[in-house]
């Protein structure tokens, strides 16, 4: 045991940047560094790449990097939730495979879970994975996979067993994005940006050795991802941030953000852009009507209101005191705060608001919140699902009464369209 | 600013819930609220002998204990929960701060004492007929009458103000208007000259009462015609102090009718397990976390003497009544016809929830006030 303090650790990590950091690393080459000398993941096991450091101790080593500019091992999107999962549920090979490559950077993956015909019930899930001869045959089609079309391997979600209740029958796999069995066509979405595809697989194939945990096992696994993504929902903002400092490991950060962030470049909108309320209140005039200035301070107070909660939920993170209920309400919140910005950036641009690109206020920025706050409170889990989960895990509310769990999944009424 | 309470103000709190549970339970609430002072004295020197509320924000060279408006904070929201009846907030919150504001040393040291151990009931009279809430609206006269001064006109909606010991009184010099003339005044509750009638309210708990003032002597407290800032001052912390004790009443409905729903059968199932009760449920609750996350912001801000603190106690004011008054309208929904009753006690907190809505100035106001603070 260890007797580890914010100190102490902050002591040691410092001197060992001072010692070893440079900008003039590659990005590969520094990732490789930090991963060997544990600091890459803290919290990750002694075994695999970390130093067991507790979570709240993790935040100290982020200060410490960033306070030097150190570059990070890579965390954005679904790479971090691909080896957190494989971490808990990969075999010694997988995580020998896939952890060390894919805190580099150099895997890149995408999440094969919704289905046209399984959105908030994803265990609902009709892609069909088969052993045949000395693999797992694939076939079906999944949607909204962000970066599908760059991916290397795809954290995939099929049902290998349709007599047994529908969580009991699916099953994870580690799925090669690169083989014939795969095509990937972008989905072009209302606000006219196409950062998700749909992916579907013909044949695809995936070798027994690159199935998680056991058959039959899948939603499990499943549930390990969506946990990591759940936590990590309200961090797009932080991540993939690029320095503009110079150096050679700043410029191969950069090249690597700007793929990686490529199709969220127009998710601070989605979350409404109260920051642009204000300025645009008196530039307009509108600031001066009466029932407009209710509308604002309204939205503010929401604002306002939201982010100290998720402070509230931070300090008592940082405590170590259990996790009260302002903790579970993020996402919901977010939601109430984009449509009612996007109500009060109505209210604001008046007739304006009817118009889109370079005759829009703000060369179409403000027309970009309208259409894309509807995919806030849809994607990640609906309000009405977010709603759910915090009667039922906060409140502790019962259930409603299933009729799909207690039967063969082939006898689940199903969407005729999949 | 502080998003966490200390070990010690969790352990506050905990007392206090506890000693509030077994002191103020609805049927408590219930025989007070029948009366026309609305308290029970013995009640409220039990309160004060043993916890030392009344003293809690007033510093220590003045009888206090010294603590801050966080602690402020916490007690009203315990009581507000509780829905205790006490002169609490006339006395330590709008009073006591008031005198600290506004007073001299000397009255500090002679005026504080008192109400700090409770001793002394005191209240602040200001809003009059026309219910402004802000210096506008002042037209009560303070005329110099040798080392004195005589005080003219009406105020009303003063809480606890037909029972008080002792009467602030914010009043104007002739002639002036707006912040200009204005000063705080003391005046004896049984003065000569000065007329006190109990108002019928809504909220019973809550009373307020309408005094004539007829060239009633007054002691100035502190400077002549410098009444303007500890006046304003003297609000934003009572409207940070409503705002806690306002969710306080709304996180108690919140549990009330989720337990209720928990309890009560139809159609062969527990009502909570239909997802209208449910998702109802959550917005209560994302509704409340809000709205104490904007009432504990602003107590920080206070304790702190954040800049920002004018804005965050209208902010937590106008936040803090709207969630409270729709968390008692969604909570009598969910009760369906037995919360329509008078036997069934939500009607108690739905009626605080009316009359805290309103008292201080309701949400329009205050958002107007957080919009001009913040110069947009």
């Amino acid at each position: 045991m260890s007797e580890q303090t914010e100190a102490s650790v902050r002591a040691e990590v410092r001197a060992w940047l001072e010692a070893n950091w440079s900008p003039e690393y590659g990005l590969v080459e520094w990732r490789n560094k930090l991963i060997d000398s544990g600091w890459g993941v803290p919290s990750w096991p002694k075994q695999w790449f970390g130093r067991e450091l507790p979570m709240a101790l993790e935040r100290v080593v982020e200060e410490e990097m960033q306070r030097v500019g150190a570059v990070s091992v890579a965390k954005t999107g679904i790479r971090r939730l691909a080896a957190a999962t494989l971490l808990v549920h990969g075999t010694d090979a997988q995580k020998e495979r896939f952890l060390r490559r894919s805190l580099t950077g150099e895997d890149t993956w995408c999440q094969l879970f919704s289905e046209p015909g399984s959105g908030s019930d994803l265990a609902g899930a009709t892609t069909r994975a088969e052993f045949k001869g000395n693999r797992w045959v694939i076939n079906g089609q999944k949607v909204w996979t962000t970066s599908a079309h760059h991916a290397d391997w795809g954290l995939l979600l099929a049902r290998t067993d349709w007599d047994l209740p529908k969580h009991q029958g699916l099953t994870y796999f580690v799925l090669n994005m690169h083989q014939p069995g795969v095509q990937v066509h972008p989905l072009r979405q209302m606000n006219g940006h196409a950062s998700f595809n749909q992916v579907f697989f013909t044949d695809a194939e995936v070798p027994p050795e690159n199935m998680v945990n056991e058959i039959g096992r899948g939603w499990a696994v499943a549930t390990t991802t969506l946990m990591h993504e759940r936590r990590g929902a309200d961090g797009i903002g932080r991540w993939g941030q690029s320095s503009d400092r110079k150096g050679r490991i700043y410029d191969e950060e950069r090249a690597e953000n700007a793929t990686v962030m490529e199709p969220y470049k127009w998710y601070p909108q989605r979350a409404g852009r109260v920051d642009l309320i204000v300025q645009r209140a008196k530039e307009t005039g509108r600031n001066t009507d009466p029932v407009v200035r209710q509308e604002i301070a309204k939205l503010l107070t929401l604002s306002k209101t939201a982010e100290w909660t998720a402070l509230r939920a931070r300090a008592a993170q940082m405590q170590g005191r259990p996790q009260g209920p302002e903790g579970s309400l993020g996402k919901l919140i977010s939601s109430h705060v984009a449509r009612a910005a996007a109500r009060v950036h109505t209210l604001i641009s008046g007739a304006d608001a009817m118009l889109t690109g370079e005759d829009a206020p703000m060369n179409g920025l403000i027309a970009e919140i309208l259409v894309s706050v509807p995919a806030g409170s849809i994607a990640g889990g609906t309000d009405e699902i977010q709603r759910n989960i915090i009667s039922e895990r906060v409140l502790g509310m019962p259930k409603e009464p299933r009729t799909d769990n207690d039967r063969p999944f082939r006898d689940v009424p199903k969407n005729l369209v999949a | 600013m502080q998003f966490s309470f200390t070990d010690e103000q969790q352990e506050f709190r905990s007392v206090l819930r506890r000693f509030l549970d077994e002191k103020s339970p609805p049927t408590v609430v219930r025989r007070l609220m029948e009366t026309e002072s609305g308290w029970d004295r013995a009640a409220w020197h039990d309160l004060n002998q043993q916890l030392g509320l009344t003293a809690v924000h007033i510093p220590e060279e003045y009888g206090g204990q010294g603590f801050g408006p966080v602690e402020l904070g916490i007690v009203l929201e315990e009581m507000g929960r509780a829905l205790l009846c006490a002169p609490y907030f006339s006395s330590t919150v709008l009073a006591a701060t008031a005198i600290m504001h506004a007073a001299s040393p000397a009255q500090k040291r002679a005026l504080l004492p008192g109400i700090a151990a409770g001793d002394t009931i005191a209240t602040l009279a200001f809003t009059e007929p026309n219910g402004r809430w802000d210096s506008a609206g002042i037209a009560t006269t303070a005329t110099r009458d040798g080392a004195a001064y005589r005080l003219d006109g009406t105020k009303s909606f003063v809480l606890d103000g037909h029972t008080a010991d002792q009467i602030v009184v914010l009043a104007r010099r002739p002639g002036s208007s707006g912040n200009d003339g204005l000063s705080f005044f003391t005046v004896a509750g049984d003065a000569p000259g000065l007329s006190r009638r109990a108002l019928k309210t809504m909220d019973a708990t809550r009373k307020l009462a309408l005094l004539e003032f007829r060239s009633v002597e007054a002691e100035l407290l502190g400077e002549e015609g410098a009444g303007a800032e500890p006046f304003a001052r003297t609000m934003q912390l009572a409207a940070v102090g409503l705002a806690n004790e306002m969710v306080g009443g709304a996180e108690k409905l919140r549990e009330s009718a989720l337990d209720y729903a928990n309890l009560r059968v139809q159609f062969g199932r527990s009502i909570a397990s239909f997802q209208s009760m449910k998702h109802k449920q959550a917005d209560m609750l994302v509704d409340v976390e809000l709205a104490k996350s904007a009432a504990y912001a602003a107590a920080s801000a206070a304790a702190e003497n954040d800049p920002e603190l004018p804005a965050l106690a209208s902010l937590a004011k106008a936040c803090a009544a709207e969630t409270y008054m729709q968390t008692a309208i969604h909570t009598i929904q969910i009760h369906g016809g037995i919360g329509f009753t008078w036997d069934n006690d939500t009607h108690l907190w739905f009626k605080r929830a009316k009359s805290s809505e309103v008292f201080l100035g309701d949400p329009t106001y205050h958002r107007e006030l957080m919009m001009q603070a913040w110069n947009v």
